[in-house]
């Protein structure tokens, strides 16, 4: 069956099949940034944003995103804010095998929508749904304050 | 000089993978893709008699269903190790026998994941429950009960006859001789968990048989060149017909080191001539891939009343689970990685492996270290206690040093007699005293709460670079026309950075720019030859390689010049993209390879192997500074400090993420990590949500040094990084929580139960 929602930006038909979760049908319609770490929402590689929201998609049923907004790190790849999420986590070594990559960048960047001057703690709260078994963290959440630091926001 | 080594150049596939590219396995869909799944036993011990498809197969989109009729009982291992593997022929693609809840039953392909799920719950078998066995101790005992009835053919297992997988017992000296002359002797017994190394990136693998005939397998895999190997055996086909192509990996950390899904796709692709794809649930992962060996560990130590060891004694009883892979070397590097920290006159190891009707271990990142780590490291705090001595005094007056022989090496290598290992390069002195700084040893903060007790700990770890004689790489460098080279590598790049690292090496090594190197790794038509990503290996070894590749390349281009500019071609200076020779002349290396392509026409190009006959250890020294809650006995950890001895550093960046990436799993071993199996053998937390690893709340902070030294053997002096810090963690905490409330958790995780029942057993004593 197919559905009708906002994909990263684009009115879109989104074809599923009945009982897919939306991380299926994303990586269907070449979502691939939207990762299969566990299907049970307890790692966020599948992390997207839906209305905005972070979201694992692995539990959301891909029926449920009909009529609503749905984006992906592949939608996001021009905005500013993201390339400088990337640029700064490729920079301070947070990605080593990338897998959780994706996700992470989605959490950070609602987190940055949100906050413009998050606190180490506030970082590791945003990530906290984001599982990295490579990095200890310790990177990531270095490159995240690195980008909030250029942002302006009150300290 | 060009500076490459030593520089944090942007990690070569980091930006693609920060784009959320297509690069894994999974991102790829040939056309007409099937899905794969598996049906999995729920007893722990049963013959599959017989599998009933039909409701299945009629499923709509299901294609095929196969069970162990489907196939021939090729016996095998699916450790991935150099041939002959030291693991025992134990295994087959569908067993008749179901060893273990999770093992295969049959499998299912279908045109969609839905339709394969639907399937597998139509399937009907029969099966015959026969008595399991879970427990090591009752394995060992039992020789009417036997969970291999097929010998092993190569006798390293007892297959056929008892339930030991694998056995080991060497000493070096007398030990028991040694005891009666000691002042004091301290035994105790330290029990380690089975973990699981929860790579996000579940198994996964897809496979097709192209428009010449040939299988072609996608996967995510740390051992591409073995994995050839031995589906050709399994699948009764030449190598020849076999290409396994490695993408970019979501992390493996051992558990990839072995064969768990590519041969079921391989043989449905050549059965139902469609790509197959299987992929792991997170429960599979749980369940049906490896885990670390659980292990019993008594040590007995003998000191004098200095503080001089004079004999250990370490004596492991472990479980393999069903299946025997890596059961003997995981459990020989519990001693041999371990032992040598404190090189007495006398030590002996002993093993004892069992087959149980768990499910199965295997590789994990320390590969038996952080088990003698954490049992070695807690005990020289038990002797130090009982001794009066300062616990860092006494490391300090045992452990290894420059010049020292590993008194185990010779005795032990992998599976059988191994190769003598000399300490030439240390900082394991500098490591204890910076770590000791940063953690404020001997100056113990106040605890935050009232109710809080706080504790400083340190372990000692030392680990391999690679397996000495046995691990080796290849490595081809080509020139084109623009200056830039191509490197070819079977090295295995699984996210730890490996491929970035190895493109230094060669820029180094040619005096060009790190972006002029144009790296591929692991795909075993066009690379060469590797034994894959594992023991520690690829900076040590493939980097070996390349660096002798590189340095033939630049040796034929200075023969080129030397003629052209009649000077001697070991006065050329290979520097910052260009060629310079004494008198001034300069050619950048663009000119230097169109002259060789166009004028003397000419392609310049190398390929060189590389085995070492040592490994030298890396060192770490790590200290935890934690706070116990006494009354929940829940533990915070503080601070973690790890002084590391990498000897050269590569990639700084990328070497402290491999220390903190190790110390985070180190972290989740010490304190929450737990596959718990049932005594029926089933696994009571197959999810993240209850099989618990660390998240960005739960780390302290993390201080991290990198020691330099220069190893003589290794290329510009480089060890290995990514397994000696994972050993450490686990003893540090424990120690430490020693230290805050004076009792000692013998067993780990340290859980607030466990931590709050040994508070209360010796409030009561
Ligand atoms: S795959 Fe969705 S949370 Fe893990
Ligand atoms: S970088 Fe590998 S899981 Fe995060």
């Amino acid at each position: 069956m197919t559905i009708e929602l906002i994909l990263d930006g684009k009115r879109t038909a989104l074809e599923i099949l009945p009982g897919q979760n939306l991380l299926q049908a994303l990586r269907g319609a070449s979502r691939f940034s939207v990762k299969l770490g566990c299907e049970t929402g307890d790692c966020g590689s599948c992390t997207v944003l839906l209305d905005g929201e972070p979201v694992n998609s692995c539990v959301v049923a891909a029926a449920r995103a009909a009529g609503r907004s749905v984006t992906t790190l592949e939608g996001l790849l021009g905005d500013p804010l993201m390339q400088r999420l990337q640029r700064e986590l490729v920079d301070k070594g947070a990605v080593q095998c990338g897998y959780c990559s994706p996700g992470m960048l989605i959490s950070l960047y609602a987190l940055l929508k949100q906050d413009e001057a998050p606190t180490d703690r506030d970082v590791r709260e945003a990530l906290s749904g984001n599982l990295c078994r490579c990095t200890g963290y310790v990177k990531p959440v270095e490159a995240a304050l690195a980008v909030a630091a250029t942002l302006g926001g009150a300290s | 000089m060009n500076k490459v080594v030593g520089t944090n150049v942007t990690k070569i596939d980091a930006v693609k993978l920060a784009r959320g590219e297509p690069v894994f396995t999974d991102d790829h869909r040939p056309p007409g893709m099937l899905y794969a799944k598996v049906l999995r036993s729920p007893h722990a011990h049963a013959r599959i008699l017989e599998v009933d498809a039909t409701a299945a197969l009629a499923v709509d989109g299901v294609v095929d269903v196969i069970w162990h009729r489907d196939t021939r009982p090729i016996l095998h291992t699916r450790a991935g190790q150099s041939y002959p593997e030291p693991s025992p022929y134990d295994t087959v693609m569908m067993p008749e026998k179901a060893r273990f809840i999770g093992d295969r039953v049959a499998v299912v392909a279908a045109e969609t994941l839905i339709a394969a799920e639907r399937a597998l719950d139509l399937i009907e078998v029969k099966y015959e429950v026969l008595e399991a066995v879970t427990d090591m101790d009752e394995a060992l005992r039992r020789t009417d009960l036997l969970i291999h009835e097929t010998p092993d053919p190569r006798g390293i297992s007892q297959a056929g006859r008892s339930n030991l997988a694998a056995h080991i017992d060497k000493q070096v000296g007398d030990v028991d001789a040694a005891l009666k002359t000691c002042d004091l002797v301290v035994e105790r017994t330290y029990f380690l968990p089975k973990v699981q190394a929860s790579h996000i990136e579940p198994h996964v693998s897809m496979a097709w048989v192209d428009e010449d005939d040939r299988l072609i397998v996608r996967t995510s895999t740390q051992i591409p060149f073995h994995l050839r190997r031995m589906l050709a055996r399994i699948l009764e086909i030449p190598e020849a017909r076999i290409r396994v192509i490695k993408p970019r990996v979501g992390g493996g950390f051992g558990d990839k080191q072995e064969l768990v899904v590519e041969d079921l796709v391989s043989f449905l692709a050549l059965r139902l001539r469609r790509p197959v794809r299987l992929e792991f649930t997170r429960h599979e992962e749980l369940v049906a891939a490896r885990l670390r060996h659980s292990q019993r560990i008594v040590m007995t130590t003998g000191v004098m009343k200095d503080g001089t060891i004079v004999a250990n004694r370490m004596h492991v009883t472990a479980d393999t689970g069903a299946y025997g892979s890596h059961a003997l070397t995981v459990q020989g590097n519990t001693g041999q990685k371990v032992l040598p920290m404190y090189p007495a006159k006398n030590i002996h190891f002993i093993v004892d492996c069992a087959y149980t009707n768990n499910p199965i271990s295997g590789a994990f990142r320390g590969y038996g270290a952080p088990q003698g780590c954490f049992a070695l490291e807690c005990h020289i705090d038990e002797v130090a206690r009982e001794l009066g001595m300062d616990r860092l005094e006494l490391r300090k007056k045992n452990h290894i040093r420059l010049g020292d022989t590993d008194p185990l090496s010779a005795k032990l290598g992998e599976g059988k007699e191994g190769l003598v290992r000399v300490v030439h390069s240390t900082s394991l002195e500098e490591c204890i005293v910076r770590g000791c700084e940063a953690i404020g040893w001997g100056d113990k903060r106040p605890p935050t709460q009232p109710y809080f007790k706080r504790g400083l700990g340190m372990a000692l770890a030392m680990q391999g670079s690679g397996i000495a004689g046995v691990d080796w790489g290849g490595a081809t460098v080509k020139l084109n026309d623009d200056g830039s080279v191509n490197l070819t590598v079977g090295a295995t790049d699984i996210g730890q950075g490996s491929d970035t690292v190895l493109a230094q090496l060669c820029a180094e090594e040619l005096g060009i720019p790190y972006d002029k190197v144009l790296i591929l790794s692991s795909d075993t038509d066009f690379t060469p030859f590797d034994v894959g990503a594992y023991a520690s290996s690829t900076t040590y070894v493939s980097g070996g390689a390349v660096v002798k590749a590189a340095r033939r390349l630049r040796e034929q281009l200075a023969g080129l010049l030397g003629t052209k500019w009649e000077c001697d071609p070991g006065d050329l200076v290979f520097s910052e993209g260009s060629v310079t020779e004494p008198r001034g002349r300069s050619m950048t290396m663009q000119d230097v390879a169109l002259f060789a392509l166009y004028e003397a026409k000419i392609q310049p190009m190398a390929t060189e192997s590389h085995m070492s006959n040592e490994s030298p250890p890396p060192f770490a020294a790590q200290f935890a500074d934690v706070e116990v809650d006494t009354e929940t006995g829940q533990v915070f950890v503080r601070k973690f400090v790890s002084a590391v001895d990498c000897g050269t550093v590569v990639h700084p960046r990328l070497a402290e993420g491999q220390v903190e990436g190790a110390v985070a799993q180190g972290l989740g071993y010490a304190l929450w990590e737990e596959v718990l199996v049932d005594r029926a053998g089933k696994v009571l937390n197959p999810h993240f949500l209850d099989y618990k690893i660390a998240t960005a709340l739960d780390m302290p902070e993390l201080v991290t040094f990198l020691v330099e030294t220069s190893e003589p053997s290794g290329p510009y002096g480089a060890k290995a990084a990514g397994e000696v810090p994972i050993d450490g963690p686990a003893p540090a905490i424990v120690n430490a929580i020693c230290d805050a409330v004076g009792v000692r958790c013998y067993r780990i995780p340290a859980t607030p139960e466990r931590v709050w029942r040994a508070m209360k057993e010796q409030e009561s004593s």
